[in-house]
C-alpha cells in the first residue's frame, strides 16, 4: 500500500499538500498563508501610514481607510499571527513530545483548510462590494449599519476560519496528553510544549463564544433577528461581552506561544538550563486562567459601573505578576550563560525590553479612571502593537529563523537575517513609541486624516517613517528565504548546534514518521541531557517495529469547500433567487463529506520494519 | 490490524472504547469537544437570559404567556428516556452484544425523533398561536436561537446514530467502530443535559416570570 516517490511533478505535490495529514507538511501550509497573509495586512498598514503620514491626506479615502484598517486588524489577529503560531505548534510540538503525528491528522489538514478558505472568504469582499468597516472588533452597533457586505464577509469568513481554529486546538490537547514518548511527563516537557498545551485550553473555551457571537452578527444582518436591534428589544453590549470573552483570551493565546518560543531560544543560545522551569509552567498556567477574568477591561468606558470596573482592573494588573515571573526567569536563563547572539536570540533579547513597555501601559490602561483618558486614542493603539508586535512578531521572526533548519532542512542567512532585525527593531521602535504620545496629546484612534497645526504632524511623520523601515525589514527577509531556498546547502540534526530538546535528534526535516524508534526520555532537555553523556543520539525505547501511518485524505478540502460555498449563498440568500440554492448545495456538500468520511473505513497503513532499516528511503512520501 | 480484528464475547475488552490509541485519542478529544460545546450553550444561555421577555412592545407574547408545562414535560420525559435507552445500549456494546445494542439504540432514535417532532410543533404553534418568531423580538430570536440551536443538535444526533448503525449493521462490533458508537451516545448524554438546563432554564423559570 505505501510506495515511495523520489522525484515528483508540480501535480503531484501539489495534490500532496491539497490531501496531506502529515504534521509537518501542515505546518509548512500554515506557514506559507499566514506568511501570505502576514504581507497582506502589512501592506494594509503601511496604506495606514501613508495616509497619516501628513495632516489633511487624501491618498485614501475615509470611507476606504475603514476598510484598510478594519482588514489590517482582522487579517493580522486572525489570518496571520494565528496560523503562523499554529506552523510552529504543527512543526514543533509532537517532534518535541517524541510523537509521531498529532492526534488527529485528519483533523489537522481539516482545520487548516478551514482558516485557509475563511481567510479567502474574508478577502474576497476586497473585489465584492468592499472589505468590512467597523474595525476588527465590528462592535454591533455599528457593524448592523454598515451597508455593503464587507460585515458579512467578516462574521461568515471568521466563523469558517474560527472552526478550523478550535479543532486544531482540541487536537494539540489530545496529542499532548496521549502521545508523549516514554518517560515524557508533564513536568520534562519542553517550554513551548507547555505554551501550545495552555494555549489550546484556552482556543478550547474562548473560542466558542466568538462562535456564538458570530452567529449572533449573521443571523441580525442575514435572517433578520433582532439580537442587537434595540428597537425590538435587542442590546449592543451583548456582542461587546462575547467578543471580548473571546478577544482578551485571544491576545494570550498569541503571547503564550510567543513566550513559549523565547524560553527555548534562551536556553538553547544560553547554553543552559532554562532558569525556574517549574515556575515558568505555573505562570503560563495562571496567566492562562487569569486571561479568562479580564475582558471587561476592553470595555471600562461602556458603563458596566465602578464596582465591575474596579474587579476587572484588579484582576488585569493580578497578569503582570506571572509575567513578571517570566521575564525575570528569562534574564536569569542568561545570567552566566554562554550566550550566542544568533538571529533568534537578538529578537529574544530585543523583546524582552518591548515587551515590558507594553505590560507596563497595559498596567497604565488597566487603571479604569486613567483608562476613561487613554480610551480609543493612539496611547491604545501603541500599547497593543507593543505587546502584540514587540511579543508575537518578534516571536514568529526568531521562530522561523530558528525553527527554519527543521521545516526545511536549510539555514536562513545569518547576515540577512540580522539585517532584519536591527531595520525591524528601529522601525517598530520609531512607529509606535511616539504613538504613546501621540495618544496622550488627544490623537484618537481610527481616524482617516488630522488637522495641521495641533502638533500631530511630526509624531505621524516619524510614524511613518519607521513603518517604512519594516517594511524593507520584511523585504529583506523575503530575499533570505528566497536566497536560501534556492542554494538548499542542507544542514544535519542539530544545525545550531546546541539543541536541547528532542526535535533536534532527528534529521532536518524529520522523516515523514519523525521517530524510527520512539525516544526514551530521561529528564527535562531530553537531547541535551544524552549529548552531556557523550552519546550521539536518543537512546530508543522500542525495538523496530512496524509504524502506523494515516492515511491522505481530500475530504477535508471538499467538506470545507462545502462551507465556503454555503458562505456565499447565505450572504446572499435575502437578495437574490440562487442564494438560497447554493447556501443548500454547499451544506450538502460539507455533510455528504462528513457522511463520506463516517461510512468509509479509514484504517491507515503500516511502514514494515524492512522498509525502516534502509534509512536511504527515509525521504520519500507515501503517494 | 488491531482495529480490524474479530472478536468473540471472551476475548471482548472490558473498555472496548478505549483500547487502541485512536480510540484513547477519539474518547478524550470528543471530551473536550463537550467542554467547548458546553461553553457555547452556555454563551447562548446568557444571551437569552439577558434578552429574556425583551420585546419591542406591549402587544409581544412573553414567557409566561407562551410556555405551558404539559408540552415541556413530555418531551423532558422523552429525551431523558432516550438518555436510558443508551446508556443500555452501551451495556450491551461493553458486552459484545450487537443485535441488543442495535435495538437500543433504535430505541433511542425513536424517542429522540418523537423529542424533535414535539420541539417542532411547539415551534409551529408558538408562531401561529402568538405571532412570536425569530424576527418579531430579540426575546423571539434569543428563544430560537438557544433552543434551536439544542434541536438542531439533536436533529444532527439522530443522523448520526442512524448513519452509525446502517453502516455497521452487516458486521458487528470491532474495535474500530466500538469508539464511535460509545463517542456517539456521549454527545446523546450531553444534548441531554443541555436540555435539562433549557427545561429549568427556559421553562420552569419562563412559568414564574
Amino acid at each position: 500500500m505505501s510506495t515511495y516517490a523520489q522525484k515528483k511533478g508540480f501535480g503531484a505535490t501539489l495534490w500532496d499538500y491539497l490531501t496531506t495529514v502529515d504534521h509537518k507538511k501542515i505546518a509548512i501550509l500554515y506557514l506559507i498563508a499566514g506568511g501570505f497573509f502576514f504581507l497582506l495586512g502589512g501592506l494594509e498598514a503601511l496604506f495606514i501610514r501613508i495616509q497619516l503620514a501628513v495632516p489633511n491626506n487624501d491618498f485614501v479615502s475615509a470611507g476606504f481607510y475603514n476598510e484598510i484598517l478594519t482588514m489590517h486588524g482582522t487579517t493580522m489577529i486572525f489570518l496571520a499571527a494565528m496560523p503562523l503560531v499554529f506552523a510552529f505548534m504543527n512543526a514543533v510540538m509532537p517532534l518535541q513530545i517524541g510523537a509521531r503525528d498529532v492526534a488527529f491528522p485528519f483533523l489537522n489538514s481539516l482545520g487548516f483548510w478551514l482558516f485557509f478558505f475563511g481567510g479567502v472568504f474574508l478577502n474576497l469582499s476586497w473585489f465584492l462590494g468592499g472589505a468590512p468597516d467597523a474595525g476588527w472588533t465590528s462592535y454591533a452597533s455599528l457593524s448592523l449599519t454598515s451597508t455593503t457586505h464587507g460585515i458579512d464577509f467578516y462574521a461568515l469568513g471568521l466563523q469558517i476560519s474560527g472552526m478550523g481554529t478550535l479543532i486544531g486546538g482540541i487536537n494539540f490537547l489530545v496529542t499532548i496528553i496521549n502521545m508523549r514518548a516514554p518517560g515524557m511527563t508533564y513536568m520534562r516537557m519542553p517550554m513551548f510544549t507547555w505554551a501550545t498545551f495552555v494555549t489550546s485550553a484556552l482556543i478550547l473555551f474562548a473560542f466558542p463564544p466568538l462562535t456564538v457571537g458570530l452567529f449572533l452578527l449573521i443571523f441580525d444582518r442575514m435572517f433578520g433577528s433582532n439580537f442587537f436591534n434595540v428597537a425590538n428589544g435587542g442590546n449592543t453590549i451583548i456582542w461587546e461581552h462575547l467578543f471580548w470573552i473571546f478577544g482578551h483570551p485571544e491576545v494570550y493565546i498569541l503571547i503564550l506561544p510567543a513566550f513559549g518560543i523565547f524560553s527555548e531560544i534562551f536556553a538553547i543560545f544560553s547554553r543552559k538550563r532554562l532558569f525556574g522551569y517549574s515556575s515558568m509552567v505555573f505562570a503560563t498556567i495562571l496567566i492562562g486562567f487569569l486571561g479568562f477574568m479580564v475582558w471587561a477591561h476592553h470595555m471600562f468606558t461602556t458603563g458596566l459601573g465602578p464596582i465591575a470596573n474596579a474587579i476587572f482592573a484588579v484582576a488585569t494588573m493580578a497578569i503582570a505578576v506571572p509575567t513578571g515571573i517570566k521575564i525575570f526567569n528569562w534574564l536569569f536563563t542568561m545570567w552566566g550563560g554562554s550566550i550566542k547572539f544568533s538571529t533568534p536570540m537578538l529578537w529574544a533579547v530585543a523583546f524582552i525590553p518591548s515587551f515590558v513597555a507594553g505590560g507596563v501601559t497595559g498596567v497604565m490602561l488597566a487603571t479604569a479612571a486613567a483608562d476613561y483618558q487613554y480610551h480609543d486614542t493612539y496611547f491604545v493603539v501603541a500599547h497593543f502593537h507593543y505587546v502584540i508586535v514587540g511579543g508575537v512578531v518578534f516571536a514568529l521572526f526568531a521562530g522561523a529563523h530558528l525553527y527554519w533548519p527543521k521545516m526545511f532542512g536549510t539555514m536562513l542567512n545569518e547576515t540577512l537575517g540580522k539585517i532584519t532585525f536591527w531595520l525591524f527593531l528601529i522601525g517598530f521602535h520609531l512607529t509606535f513609541f511616539i504613538q504613546h504620545f501621540l495618544g496622550l496629546m488627544g490623537m484618537p484612534r481610527r481616524i482617516f486624516t488630522f488637522l495641521p497645526g495641533q502638533g500631530l504632524e511630526t509624531g505621524n511623520l516619524v510614524s511613518s517613517i519607521g513603518a517604512a523601515l519594516m517594511g524593507v525589514a520584511v523585504l529583506v527577509l523575503l530575499v533570505n528565504v528566497v536566497t536560501t531556498t534556492v542554494k538548499n546547502e542542507k544542514v544535519g540534526n542539530d544545525p545550531w548546534g546546541d539543541g536541547r530538546t528532542l526535535e533536534w535528534a532527528i534529521a532536518s526535516p524529520p522523516p515523514f514518521y519523525n521517530f524510527k524508534q520512539l525516544p526514551l526520555v530521561r529528564g527535562l532537555d531530553a537531547y541535551w541531557l544524552e549529548k552531556m553523556e557523550g552519546k550521539k543520539g536518543m537512546t530508543p525505547a522500542e525495538p523496530i517495529g512496524d509504524i502506523h501511518m494515516p492515511n491522505n485524505s481530500f475530504i477535508p478540502f471538499v467538506l470545507v469547500l462545502g462551507l465556503f460555498i454555503a458562505a456565499f449563498g447565505t450572504m446572499y440568500h435575502a437578495e437574490t433567487s440562487w442564494g438560497l440554492p447554493v447556501l443548500i448545495l454547499g451544506m450538502a456538500v460539507t455533510l455528504g463529506a462528513m457522511f463520506v468520511r463516517s461510512i468509509k473505513d479509514d484504517h491507515g497503513f503500516h511502514i514494515h520494519k524492512e522498509d525502516l532499516i534502509d534509512d536511504d528511503k527515509d525521504k520519500g512520501v507515501k503517494a | 490490524m488491531q482495529a480490524e480484528e474479530r472478536f468473540t464475547y471472551e476475548t471482548w475488552p472490558a473498555e472496548p472504547e478505549k483500547a487502541t490509541l485512536e480510540a484513547k485519542n477519539k474518547f478524550l478529544g470528543f471530551w473536550f469537544f463537550l467542554g467547548g460545546e458546553t461553553v457555547l450553550f452556555a454563551t447562548l444561555f446568557a444571551t437569552y437570559l439577558a434578552l429574556k421577555d425583551k420585546v419591542p412592545s406591549a402587544d409581544h407574547a412573553l414567557a409566561k404567556d407562551l410556555f405551558e408545562i404539559p408540552l415541556a414535560f413530555a418531551a423532558t420525559m422523552l429525551l431523558l428516556t432516550s438518555s436510558l435507552t443508551s446508556v443500555y445500549a452501551m451495556y450491551h456494546m461493553k458486552n459484545f452484544q450487537f443485535k441488543k445494542m442495535q435495538l437500543w439504540l433504535g430505541l433511542t432514535v425513536a424517542l429522540g425523533a418523537a423529542f424533535l417532532g414535539l420541539e417542532i410543533y411547539e415551534f409551529n404553534h408558538y408562531v401561529h398561536q402568538f405571532g412570536h418568531t425569530f424576527t418579531s423580538s430579540a426575546f423571539g430570536s434569543a428563544f430560537y436561537t438557544l433552543v434551536g440551536f439544542h434541536g438542531g443538535h439533536v436533529a444532527f444526533g439522530l443522523l448520526w446514530i442512524t448513519t452509525l448503525m446502517i453502516r455497521n449493521s452487516k458486521r458487528g462490533l470491532n474495535l474500530y467502530n466500538a469508539p464511535k458508537f460509545y463517542v456517539a451516545s456521549l454527545y446523546w448524554h450531553f444534548i441531554d443535559v443541555v436540555w435539562v438546563f433549557i427545561f429549568t432554564v427556559v421553562y420552569l423559570m419562563g412559568m414564574v416570570g
